[in-house]
């Protein structure tokens, strides 16, 4: 069991866990300052965003694709906001108009360019390439102290890690900022608080999270990830820090339980068939949320 | 070819989807537009990617009773189905917990939409399910729809429009005035269900052509644009149903004649070319009129206060006034007036007085109402040579008194 | 020529010529703020001398709190200047302090009494700097001033109206300004919050610090404030509450609205 799940299962539990924390984290803010559906938006228009990078470079590469769609999860977001302040259109609505017309766009781009030749397809932008992610140069848990193998880890597993690094790192150094718009942001503004920047700056977090997950585990994922684990917190504490804490430990928890869940159970049951365990996974972080709006000890609203 | 297609002689299917595509639009602006006047445009985002599990879920039921589970009534009582479940949701999170509206829909559409693509992993291995189409659900698909299948569209669009129409009145009054429609007891939780019930069933009917997740676009992208327009209720319902119906119209043509092209993107890019004309160019809200109109507002009041300022022989520090009365030729590069703007800054300084006047006359004798009227209009061109007259015999008696 | 005569005779009838922009503590001249075409506030120019608590009074949709925050750069201006101690705002922000309405917030936030008062030091903090014994006694002397202090540690969700207001005051005392700037803070609390909050508001002037706050009781004017500002969308008088506080200001401001009987139990 040892050398096989090190082989298949461990990159892909890793890389998911890293990126249910990167998407966890700006969540909690999102939620918190009522724009929940920013992590809606991002994540349709990524997939504009890298059928527009493959059509401009002609290949299938991993950079040019993550520029194109962290680009398009910038330019949608700052198209939204346009629209809500010059046409005077409610945020809900204006998130609407924009990120379906971008989608619209995107699918239309892609049935028009010539991806026969590419693995490049609605269902992969949807679902990831989760199952894909394996280890094959590893030989048993001895392989994460053999820095040859671990070097052939898989290249999203790197980039995963370093996106939920520098999110972490972000989210430390702003906090004070990122708490005060998300509590008072006319107040923030007049002790001299950047608010637009530091509002500006949390859709980007998300937005690198959501672009970072994406490759690998497909955008349903990236959605639930930003908005459940912080809505499930946010029942079961009155404090922001424990409440981001356990955002972070809801994410982990719930990729490890639907990993396994997805991967395991059907050949626990006799199938031979693996489920979704992006779908799973998402699934799971849903039921824990509807079980601590049932059970949390702070779930109802104290005024 | 186009004109083929737009004039409804491409053959029956076509025909079908291209009546149906046109009614569905409508009935999404109509259906759009009270969600959209009731604050709650994005929980049609909900409710269509809440159709996701009740489309595998159906499916896999009728692949159980040995039904084919293709049939396009089957899946769509099932997407309806878990839709409501996922509308239920959302509102049981938002009433009963602190969650907030936008959190609960996000959480909802999330997590069933990836409920339901579990549930599609399970199909695919099922070999009926290989070749099942459900994924032309995700985006829409109108090519290989039966007979059958455009004319169960077409009858269940009429249906829904006809629902809205009937209930028309009621709706328009709750989204008006919720209160005052209270008095008349209207409930108005049975409006909002009304309309949510239609909403889910665009969705439902869309998702053949549109698709699932673009279906969004209908029922947001027309009632947004067509609010530029107006400010009335009424008004504001013909436009989007117009616009919805146009859209769907349109794209199902180009799309008929282009088999490359599919249905849903080319509908909703139509949605958002109406929208991005409503949004630039509509008169009053579009947003080259109100940039224009601030612009104007903002010189005319800049203007006033520097003339103003003028007559009362006051210095003028804001910069931006002084460059404009400077451009204008009211003032010399050293600040001094000129004639012109001498004999401006008198007649303003008049104008402020009259108005001021007029405005005494009618708070005292209560007619202004707290809206106070602004001096920035020229008096003579509001007001009767009579009432002019009267005002400066007022005005002169004043002086009067004062001396 | 009528228009010639106006030109010497009548400038500054009740407000006073507008000033250099000198020392004061808020200066505002030809202040226009609106919400589409229609001004919200017109050509407004007032100042406030050091020293006093001023209240800034008029009919509902006068445009008193949007005065504040187009004062506070939270509003876009049309025209205008705003200056604190001869200086913009950006300049002189360490000496402001600025008391939001209590309804502009969500309240069912997750943070404590505690984390709220410690906001109005986040200046002083920066990003990253620890928070040291110092800045913990200046906020709980701040929620002692106002009465708090027992409850550091409480969900604000959990406060009562007047008990929210309170905090928010004592998050502006923190800030250690010059000068207050109040908006609506006895909108919605109970009389003992209202006289625990004017209790702080007079010692602060006692310590030689400068308030402006929004107010609507025509009743308690006289007893609150010395100085007032009268206001309905144009300024219509400010200065020492004896002078501006007259019948006929109130009537200007409020029109035939304000009943007879009304002005009667004000004594005037």
């Amino acid at each position: 069991m040892g050398s096989e799940f090190v082989a298949l299962g461990l990159t892909p539990v890793l890389i998911s866990a890293f990126a249910g924390m990167a998407c966890a984290l700006p969540g909690n803010f999102l939620v918190l300052r009522k724009q929940a559906l920013i992590g809606d938006a991002i994540s349709h228009v990524v997939l504009p965003g890298i059928v527009v990078a493959y059509l401009l470079t002609g290949q299938v590469s991993t950079w040019p694709m993550m520029l194109g769609a962290a680009g398009a999860a910038v330019i949608s977001v700052v198209l939204i906001e346009m629209i809500r302040r010059l046409g005077r259109i409610e945020y809900g609505a204006a998130m609407g108009v924009i990120f379906t017309t971008m989608f619209a766009a995107g699918v239309l781009l892609l049935e028009q360019s010539d991806t026969s030749r590419v693995h490049l397809d609605v269902e992969h932008a949807l679902f990831g390439n989760l199952e894909t992610l394996i280890w094959l140069q590893s030989d048993g848990w001895g392989s994460l102290l053999d820095p040859l193998s671990l070097a052939q880890l898989p290249p999203q597993f790197f980039r995963m890690v370093i996106a939920f690094f520098v999110i972490s790192a972000f989210t430390y150094i702003f906090w004070r900022p990122l708490v005060l718009i998300s509590f008072d942001e006319a107040y923030a503004r007049t002790i001299g608080t950047q608010a637009t920047v530091v509002g500006f700056l949390l859709v980007v977090l998300a937005a690198m999270a959501a672009v970072a997950a994406f490759d690998a585990v497909g955008s349903i994922i990236v959605i639930a990830m930003i908005l459940c684990p912080p809505a499930t917190a946010r029942l079961l504490t009155n404090d922001i820090k424990t409440q981001v804490f356990l955002s972070l430990i809801l994410a982990l928890g719930a990729t490890l339980i639907g990993y396994v869940v997805a991967g395991y159970l059907p050949l626990w049951l006799g199938y031979s068939n693996t489920l979704s365990a992006a779908g799973m996974i998402a699934t799971v972080s849903g039921l824990l949320l509807a079980s601590s709006a049932i059970y949390g000890r702070h779930r109802k609203r104290v005024i | 070819m186009l004109w083929a297609a737009l004039s409804l002689s491409l053959g029956y299917n076509a025909t079908l989807v291209t009546l149906g595509a046109s009614l569905l639009g409508a009935a999404a602006g109509m259906a759009g537009t009270f969600l959209y006047l009731r604050k709650n445009a994005l929980i049609s985002d909900a409710i269509s990617h809440a159709t996701l599990p009740g489309l595998g879920f159906a499916f896999l039921v009728a692949f159980g009773f040995g039904i084919d589970g293709r049939q396009l009534l089957i899946l769509l009582s099932g997407s309806a189905l878990s839709a409501a479940l996922g509308l239920y949701f959302v509102n049981w999170l938002t009433r009963e917990t602190r969650l907030t509206q936008d959190t609960a829909i996000g959480c909802v559409l999330s997590v069933f939409f990836a409920f339901g693509v579990v549930l599609l992993t399970i199909i695919q291995v099922i070999p009926a399910g290989r070749k099942a189409g459900l994924e032309s659900f995700l985006l829409g698909s109108t090519a290989g729809m039966l007979y059958s299948d455009a004319l169960l569209i077409l009858i269940l669009s009429i249906i829904t429009a006809l629902v809205l129409f009937v209930f028309l009145r009621p709706i328009k009054l709750v989204v008006f005035d919720q209160g005052y429609s209270e008095t008349l007891g209207i409930s108005v939780r049975r409006v909002d269900f009304i309309i949510l019930m239609v909403t889910l069933a665009v969705t439902v009917l869309g998702m053949k052509i549109v698709g699932l997740i673009l279906i969004v676009a209908l029922l947001i992208i027309p009632a947004v644009s067509a609010r530029f327009w107006s400010e009335r209720t009424n008004i504001i319902l013909v436009t989007a149903t117009l616009f919805g119906a146009l859209s769907g119209y349109i794209g199902s043509a180009i799309s008929a004649v282009s088999p490359g092209l599919p249905t849903g993107p080319i509908i909703v890019l139509c949605c958002f070319g109406l929208f991005l004309f409503s949004f630039l160019f509509a008169p009053k809200r579009g947003v080259l009129a109100v940039a224009l109109d601030h612009y104007r507002f903002q010189k005319a009041v800049h203007l006033t206060q520097g003339l103003l300022s003028m007559a009362a022989a006051q210095p003028i520090y804001e910069p931006k006034t002084q460059r404009l009365l400077r451009r204008l030729g009211y003032i010399r590069a050293d600040g001094v007036a000129t004639e012109t703007g001498k004999s401006l800054a008198a007649k303003t300084l008049l104008n402020e007085k009259r108005w001021s006047y007029w405005q005494e006359i009618l708070k005292e004798s209560d007619q202004l109402d707290g809206q106070a009227v602004f001096n920035l209009m020229d008096i003579e061109t509001k007001l009767t040579p009579d009432q002019i007259k009267s005002i400066d015999q007022g005005l002169a008696l004043k002086q009067g008194e004062r001396m | 020529m009528m228009a010639g005569v106006a030109l010497v005779s009548d400038q500054g009838v009740r407000l006073g010529e507008a000033r250099e922009p000198g020392e004061e503590p808020l200066n505002i001249r030809g202040l226009t703020v609106s919400y589409g075409q229609v001004p919200a506030v017109y050509s407004i120019d007032f100042s406030v001398k050091s020293g006093s608590l001023m209240g800034i009074v008029g009919p509902n949709g006068a445009g008193k709190s949007t005065v504040l925050k187009a004062a506070m750069g939270i509003l876009p201006l049309i025209s205008g200047q705003v200056t604190f101690f001869g200086k913009p705002l950006k300049e002189a922000r360490h000496r402001v302090a600025y008391v939001p309405q209590r309804a502009s917030v969500d309240w069912d936030f997750p943070a404590t009494v505690y984390d709220v008062v410690l906001m109005g030091l986040y200046p002083s903090l920066g990003l990253l700097r620890r928070v040291s014994k110092a800045d913990k006694a200046k906020v709980a002397e701040s929620l002692a001033k106002v009465g708090m202090q027992d409850f550091v540690d409480r969900q604000i969700g959990q406060l009562s109206g007047g008990q929210q207001q309170r905090v928010f005051l004592a998050r502006s005392l923190v800030q250690q300004a010059d000068v207050f700037l109040l908006d609506e803070p006895f909108a919605g609390v109970d009389a003992a919050t209202e006289t625990a909050i004017m209790g702080v508001l007079k010692g602060l002037q006692e310590d030689g610090k400068t308030i402006i706050s929004v107010h609507h009781d025509l009743s308690t004017v006289s007893t609150y404030f010395d100085h007032l500002f009268l206001l309905n969308r144009k300024a219509v008088a400010y200065g020492p509450v004896a002078e501006v506080f007259t019948k006929e200001n109130l009537s200007i401001a409020y029109g035939g609205k304000l009943a007879a009987a009304q002005l009667d139990t004000m004594g005037l």
